[in-house]
């Protein structure tokens, strides 16, 4: 299933990547090879087989609610751009 | 043409757990902004999520309770979208493998009748924070206090057919959660909040029309109103020759009206796969049957136990059973009365009702408890006050002016049964008025109702009713 340029530009935007045309092609490419490899595995009969939904063969652990966290927010907003009130400050989402 | 209104329902309940879904930090509602929002929270490199027992148990009980299939293997999922409120970039929900499958709920309907929904599926997933949007400079204030807290949402088929029928859901759904003790139900703190998708299709069409689906929808009434709004909305459209769109459109309470989200527009493609930081959730037969064992009697079960046991109708005993609160103080009245069922649901749903609505008191704190309302119906059962002077009684206990024994002894309100009192009473009423007396005895019968007032007066309400009417037909007869 080759990629063109479209679906390139559009799975950048979903990650909200920047690129630049220069490289769309080059990575539109190795995106397409990529999914050859990966296809090469409809080859192979899965009829029957449970999806795999993580490579350990373990069950999820649980944990008791407890809570255990202390408020650090000093220490977090320290790395933060902007702060004000307590509240962390990014630019203005129009709903 | 004839439209009919489909609709489904997407309810997000909030767990009423101690901790976040995936980390330690609190749930508790009401703190200061970002206190209650550690390194798991805000997606801090290198952090690993690790799944809170309790939301489990109650996602499971949920299932139970609803008679659904809970899967013995479940797999969390990311969804991925950006917005500042959700750090990680994506938000851990359930996709393919959700907790709880197929169950079904019985609605009631104003007409009486009853009405099966069907239940697709309910999942686990974290919540996102909240973006304040008032004036930060021009930005946008993040408060992650929210995000991580456990969400089960329930979805249902789009089985409703009008906006009322969507709130009967809703509020069923609402019971169920607090009965079962997964969700304190508090939908203006957002513990419980419905999203409709909402579409119409020609009468007798088999395939569904386009849906909008509303957002924001945080109370009955707003869902009712939005509902019957985005209703009128598609039909004009489709009426003036136009297409619905899908989209998401958000309600908007003080201006009554619903309008798009285009913001949201592009981002729907999450791009979904199996978070690698959590491992399937995998629970056994006995686990699950330990859960159903803690099952308290359900909204249903003990409506059909009002009804039978207590003879009450369907209506009154649904009104009765919609909160386990309510139902619990009912019940406290009628043990401690003894009185006859039929008057206490008629005081509860009446008086006590009127009251707590008046002053916007919950039942819990309701200042006539239910030990205060028995003493006041046994008074009327005993006879020592009739239903009438009740309600001035009902009243002065609301005022916390005592029990009803106290209130009665107080303003001197016990009833007069003494047959001599009242037919001397009777007697000079009927002697006084002579003219209406005579008038009454040729015909005009109306007239009786005016002697048992002049009674009544005399007597401040006092009399036995019963009694004044049997005394003043006997006495009227004469002569």
């Amino acid at each position: 299933m080759p990629l063109d340029h479209a679906d390139v530009k559009k799975i950048a935007h979903l990650a909200r990547l920047d690129l630049s045309d220069e490289r769309m092609g080059g990575i539109a490419t190795d995106l397409t090879n990529i999914l050859e490899l990966v296809e090469q595995l409809s080859a192979v009969d899965t009829e029957g087989v449970v999806p795999m939904a993580h490579p350990l063969q373990m069950a999820q652990r649980l944990r008791s609610d407890e809570v255990t966290e202390t408020n650090c927010r000093e220490l977090f907003q320290s790395i933060a751009p902007q702060t004000e009130n307590g509240l962390y400050l990014v630019p203005k989402v129009i709903e | 043409m004839q439209w009919e209104t489909v609709i489904g329902l997407e309810i997000h309940v909030q767990l009423a757990t101690q901790s976040k879904i995936f980390s330690g930090a609190s749930t508790a509602y009401g703190a200061a902004p970002n206190t209650q929002a550690c390194n798991v929270d805000l997606g801090m490199p290198g952090v690993l999520p690790v799944l809170n027992q309790e939301a489990v148990r109650m996602a499971v009980k949920f299932g139970v309770a609803i008679g659904a299939q809970v899967a013995p293997r479940s797999v969390f999922a990311r969804k991925n979208y950006f917005y500042p409120d959700l750090p990680k970039g994506y938000q851990i929900s359930q996709m393919e493998l959700p907790i709880v499958g197929t169950g079904a709920l019985t609605i009631e309907l104003e007409n009486g009748e009853s009405k099966v929904v069907g239940i697709t599926r309910a999942h686990l997933e974290e919540d996102a924070g909240k973006s304040l949007h008032e004036d930060f400079h021009g930005m946008t204030g993040i408060d992650l206090n929210r995000a991580g807290t456990p969400l089960l949402e329930i979805v249902s088929e789009p089985d409703m057919r009008s906006a009322a029928e969507a709130v009967a859901y809703a509020k069923k759904i609402h019971a169920l959660v607090r009965y079962i003790e997964i969700c304190d139900g508090n939908m203006a703190e957002g513990s419980f909040r419905c999203d409709a998708n909402v579409s119409v299709r020609p009468m007798g069409q088999k395939e569904l029309g386009t849906r909008a689906e509303l957002k924001n929808l945080n109370s009955f009434r707003f869902l009712e109103k939005a509902i019957n709004l985005e209703v009128e909305r598609q039909i004009d459209i489709i009426e003036s020759g136009g297409r619905v769109v899908q989209e998401t459109r958000l309600y908007d309470a003080d201006r009554h009206e619903t309008r798009s989200m285009r913001s949201k527009e592009e981002a729907n493609d999450y791009r979904y796969f199996p978070d690698p930081d959590l491992l399937p959730v995998e629970l056994d037969d006995a686990f699950i049957e330990e859960i159903k064992q803690t099952l308290p009697e359900l909204p249903d079960e003990k409506r059909q136990r009002f009804e039978s046991d207590y003879a009450l109708s369907l209506q009154d005993a649904a009104v009765l059973t919609a909160s386990r609160e309510l139902a619990d103080y009912y019940e406290a009245v009628v043990a401690a009365a003894q009185s006859d069922p039929k008057i206490a649901a008629n005081w509860v749903l009446g008086e006590l009702a009127a009251a707590l609505n008046r002053d916007a008191v919950d039942i819990s704190n309701s200042p006539v408890t239910a030990k205060l309302l028995a003493g006041l119906l046994q008074r009327i059962a005993d006879q020592t006050i009739s239903g009438k002077i009740a309600k001035q009684v009902f009243e002065a206990m609301w005022q916390g002016e005592g029990d009803a024994d106290a209130v009665i002894e107080a303003k001197g309100l016990k009833q007069i049964t003494d047959s001599s009192a009242i037919e001397k009473m009777v007697d000079e009423v009927v002697s006084n008025n002579p003219k209406q007396a005579e008038q009454y005895r040729s015909g005009k019968e109306k007239l009786f109702g005016f002697f048992v007032g002049q009674v009544m007066k005399q007597t401040r309400g006092k009399a036995n009713p019963q009694q004044v009417n049997e005394l003043l037909k006997k006495r009227l007869a004469q002569d």
